[in-house]
């Protein structure tokens, strides 16, 4: 009864927090990557355009992080709880991160001396790479399974979310962000800057392949659970093939200087990543590693089927707006930055 | 410390400090829609630079009030996870609503606010500019219905028990319109169009007093008195009809905002008083009978006292409580004060000679602010022991998991972080002021503003 086009309320809401979370991976990502390099740039003028690159859409593109917070909390509270008080710390030095960076581009551009401006562009790289590292970190942690109690409360030590697992996956998710920002960043420049970004490009996408591979490598001996999924539906090979050829793919278009497909490539194989990782845990939000009963899954976190219902009806009027008017601002700001009286 | 006070000592520090922004963002959302709406309606250049002048400043704002957002968002979560999966049900879908209508469409139109001005025509700025005003007030109706469902909880029934219980909608339109959220959300508004008209007000006294941009400042004044008058003497109407609902659906609260113990007859309102909540005496200046008289047009009627009610199911913080809700409404009566007089002074056009009350003005941008924090102060902690109003009690909605010293140490982050924020704030919003705005359009602007705002150095 609770059904729309024969799925499930709570797998439909699992789906849009999914499409949410991987939105904001990708939009934010490249904000992160473009911010986690700064300071590999060294001129005023370079690191201006770099920051004026995302000026005006790294705001829109943070709010997706809003929508999935709210989207978390409105259709499984429970998994709201649960997830955001056992990682009170990380989480903490996430927000405080978010709220560095959003400060150093506001206040950099704001006076022309020197000392202020490399201060901020410290503060603004260093933030960068924190929300990068936290969030793979609780990401990772999310993935392998925390130990819960009866009432779906966290029961350990926030020291043993820094396993190696998680730090893995904590590497990769910078690496990842690294490699997608770069590539923004030269859809976006031109002349000496842009020759720059397209060898830091290149690094980036070998660091991050280096990271996957070793994560992989990682999960396949060590956290077995993880590839449950893939040994029960070889047909589910697809994603991962599929995530090898976008990745592939990425070096090869820009060694043709196409970048937005380089980009479209990137963005993809994160959404790939991410698509694996909710393969790997459904029907789980968040597994115990305790004691299996006490796991929250898209099920026992639900809110109730009419809330469902009501949810899923704002995100068919939403989606579309937000589609919409994202759009519309992008295509504002195409092309390569042009710095102006308004600029950063 | 326990847990319990540290959460809460967290949240309210957290909250009051995010929410010096967002009632500036709304009200200077209002005035740019104003002052960009007279330039495309006029084409007067005036306008465009009175716009892009406090486009920049409303930038700065906005940034600050979307950074401390955030972690409000999240801290239902981190700290309240008992109550977040007790209200979820009902909570969860104005957040939602929130993020996809309101935040969205602001931030994604404030790129273009900020940084089109060479990339769209006028009518789309325009356009933008009407969008980001609309998304800061849609901000505004999501949360504050949230928090008037916790006050005034309707359109839902609970299920389970204990840790499990939790409230399920029932309703959702009842939900949405509870019995106080209109006339909430409507106080909220006009509270945040007073926070930014006095902005308007006191930046540009302060020009007409140092005799800078007079001719940007003196029509910008204007523009803010009259804003400011309309709205300081709805609010009196609006927060009259909000203390007639509270009388009815929160009758405890009630009592605690005017310290009225005995469910007496007569019962006598203050206009200044010290409640001495062991004594259950109210030291002050009365109007006998006028608490009846407000509340139901007629001295003699009997108004619920605080000792009708349980120990446990009542506020014990009575004068503080007491002092907030006086303080806003001591505003609110100066406010009203204020602009009309200045509203008369300018109809005579005397206004402008009055240094000493252009001077009031400068400093008067801090009085809404303060009513604005009193206000919700005096409403949250009228709620209390409650967090869900008679149904869930604040001691019990914290988060299991999480401890004394973990609390401890984010409240100590968040202190440090904010006030190096609220001093960065101040230090940009004044280099703003003191800088002006430019004149696009003269040559000497051109070449001063080159020098001070070279386009290659940003600014
Ligand atoms: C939708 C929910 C919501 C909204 C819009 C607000 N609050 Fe609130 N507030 C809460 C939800 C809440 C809460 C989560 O329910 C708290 C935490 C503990 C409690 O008792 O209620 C609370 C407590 C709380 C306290 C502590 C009261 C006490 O411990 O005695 C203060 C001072 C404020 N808030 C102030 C504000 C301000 C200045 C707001 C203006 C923006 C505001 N609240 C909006
Ligand atoms: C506990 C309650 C609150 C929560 C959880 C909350 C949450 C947030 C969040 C997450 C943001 C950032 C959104 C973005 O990225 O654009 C934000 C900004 C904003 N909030 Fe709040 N908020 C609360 C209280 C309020 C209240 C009471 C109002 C208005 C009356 C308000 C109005 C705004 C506005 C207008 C913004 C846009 C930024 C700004 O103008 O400062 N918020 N809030
Ligand atoms: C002029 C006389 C005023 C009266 C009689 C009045 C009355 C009230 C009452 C009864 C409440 C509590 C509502 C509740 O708990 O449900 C309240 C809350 C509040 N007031 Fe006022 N108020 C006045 C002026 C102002 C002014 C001038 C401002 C700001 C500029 C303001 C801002 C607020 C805010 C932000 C709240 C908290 C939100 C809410 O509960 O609605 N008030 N007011």
């Amino acid at each position: 009864m609770n059904t729309f086009l024969g799925l499930d309320y709570n797998i439909w809401w699992f789906l849009v927090f999914g499409g949410v979370i991987s939105g904001y991976a990708i939009l934010d990502g490249f904000d992160l990557g473009a911010g986690s390099l700064h300071l590999l740039l060294k001129k005023e003028q370079s690191r201006r355009i770099a920051l004026n690159a995302i000026g005006p859409v790294w705001d829109g593109n943070e709010v997706w992080l809003v929508i999935g917070g709210g989207a978390l909390f409105a259709g499984f509270p429970v998994a709201y709880a649960a997830i955001f008080s056992a990682f009170y710390v990380p989480f903490m030095v996430f927000l405080v991160g978010l709220i560095f960076r959003a400060v150093a581009i506001e206040f950099r551009s704001k006076e022309p001396m020197l000392w202020w401006r490399k201060g901020w562009d410290i503060v603004y790289c260093v933030a960068c790479i924190i929300i990068a590292l936290s969030l793979g970190l609780m990401l990772g942690n999310v993935a392998y399974g925390i130990p819960l109690n009866e009432h779906k409360e966290f029961s350990g030590n926030w020291l043993s979310f820094f396993n190696p697992f998680s730090i893995l996956v904590s590497i990769t998710t910078l690496a990842l962000f690294m490699m997608h920002g770069a590539i923004y960043l030269t859809m976006k420049t031109e002349n000496r800057l842009y020759a720059k970004l397209h060898i830091l490009a290149n690094n980036f996408i070998i660091f991050f392949v280096l990271s996957f591979v070793i994560t992989t490598m990682y999960t396949l001996l060590y956290v077995p659970h993880l590839s449950d999924f893939f040994r029960g539906n070889p047909g589910g090979f697809v994603i991962p093939v599929m995530m090898v050829l976008a990745i592939a793919n990425i070096p090869r278009q820009i060694k043709k200087g196409k970048y937005r497909y380089a980009f479209l490539s990137s963005a993809l194989t994160i959404a790939l990543l991410l698509i694996m990782v909710a393969l790997e845990v459904f029907p789980y939000l968040l597994f115990s590693t305790s004691d299996p009963h006490n796991s929250i899954t898209i099920d026992n976190a639900a809110s109730s089927p009419k809330t469902m219902k009501i949810l899923l009806i704002i995100a068919l009027i939403g989606t579309p707006l937000v589609a919409i008017y994202t759009t519309f601002v992008f295509w504002t700001f195409k092309g390569k930055v042009k710095l102006d009286e308004t600029s950063y | 410390m326990d847990v319990e006070i540290l959460a809460r000592i967290q949240f309210a520090f957290t909250i009051a400090f995010h929410y010096i922004y967002p009632p500036l963002s709304i009200g200077l959302g209002l005035l740019l829609v104003i002052f960009e709406g007279m330039y495309l309606k006029t084409g007067n250049q005036l306008y465009e630079q009175i716009t892009r002048f406090w486009i920049k400043i409303f930038a700065l704002i906005f940034g600050i009030g979307v950074a401390t957002g955030i972690i409000m968002e999240f801290e239902f979560g981190t700290n309240w996870a008992t109550y977040s999966k007790y209200v979820g049900d009902i909570f969860g879908s104005a957040l939602a609503a929130e993020g996809i209508f309101a935040f969205a469409l602001e931030s994604g139109f404030l790129g273009i606010l900020i940084f089109g001005w060479n990339r769209v025509g006028p009518k789309v700025h325009f356009f933008s500019a009407v969008m980001v005003f609309l998304g800061s007030m849609f901000s505004a109706v999501w949360i504050v219905v949230a928090n008037s469902w916790q006050q005034t909880p309707s359109g839902f029934r609970i299920v389970g028990e204990g840790m499990n219980a939790r409230a399920e909608i029932t309703d959702f339109w009842a939900m949405v319109f509870n019995p106080s959220s209109v006339e909430r959300l409507t106080h909220v508004w006009i509270g945040a169009f007073l926070a930014g008209a006095f902005l308007v007000l006191s930046v540009n006294a302060w020009y007409i007093l140092k005799n800078r941009h007079l001719a940007i400042a003196k029509p910008s004044f204007r523009i803010a008195l009259v804003v400011a008058t309309v709205f300081s003497l709805l609010q009196l109407f609006v927060g009259h009809r909000s203390a007639e609902g509270v009388a009815k659906n929160q009758p405890a609260k009630l009592a605690a905002l005017e310290g009225h113990y005995d469910s007496v007859a007569r019962a006598d309102m203050y206009l200044l008083g010290y409640v001495n909540n062991k004594k259950q005496e109210v030291t002050g200046i009365r109007v006998p009978g006028g608490l009846s008289f407000l509340l139901y047009g007629n001295f003699n009627e009997p108004v619920k006292g605080l000792n009708a009610f349980p120990a446990d199911e009542r506020p014990t913080q009575v004068n503080a409580i007491f002092q907030f809700y006086h303080i806003m409404v001591g505003i609110g009566i100066t406010l009203i004060a204020l602009t009309l007089l200045a509203s008369w002074l300018a109809y005579r056009k005397k206004l402008f000679d009055k240094r000493w009350l252009l001077w009031i003005f400068v400093w008067a941008v801090l009085l809404p602010q303060i009513a604005n924090q009193a206000g919700w102060f005096a409403a949250e902690m009228g709620r209390q022991p409650w967090v869900v109003y008679g149904l869930l009690k604040t001691s019990d909605a914290l988060s299991k998991a999480v401890t004394a010293n973990q609390v401890l140490f984010s409240l100590i982050l968040f202190m440090v972080v904010y006030i190096l924020l609220l001093v960065l704030f101040l230090y940009m919003l004044n280099r703003k002021i003191q800088h002006g705005p430019v004149d696009y359009g003269t040559k000497e602007a051109i070449e001063e503003g080159s020098k001070r705002d070279n386009p290659l150095m940003g600014h």
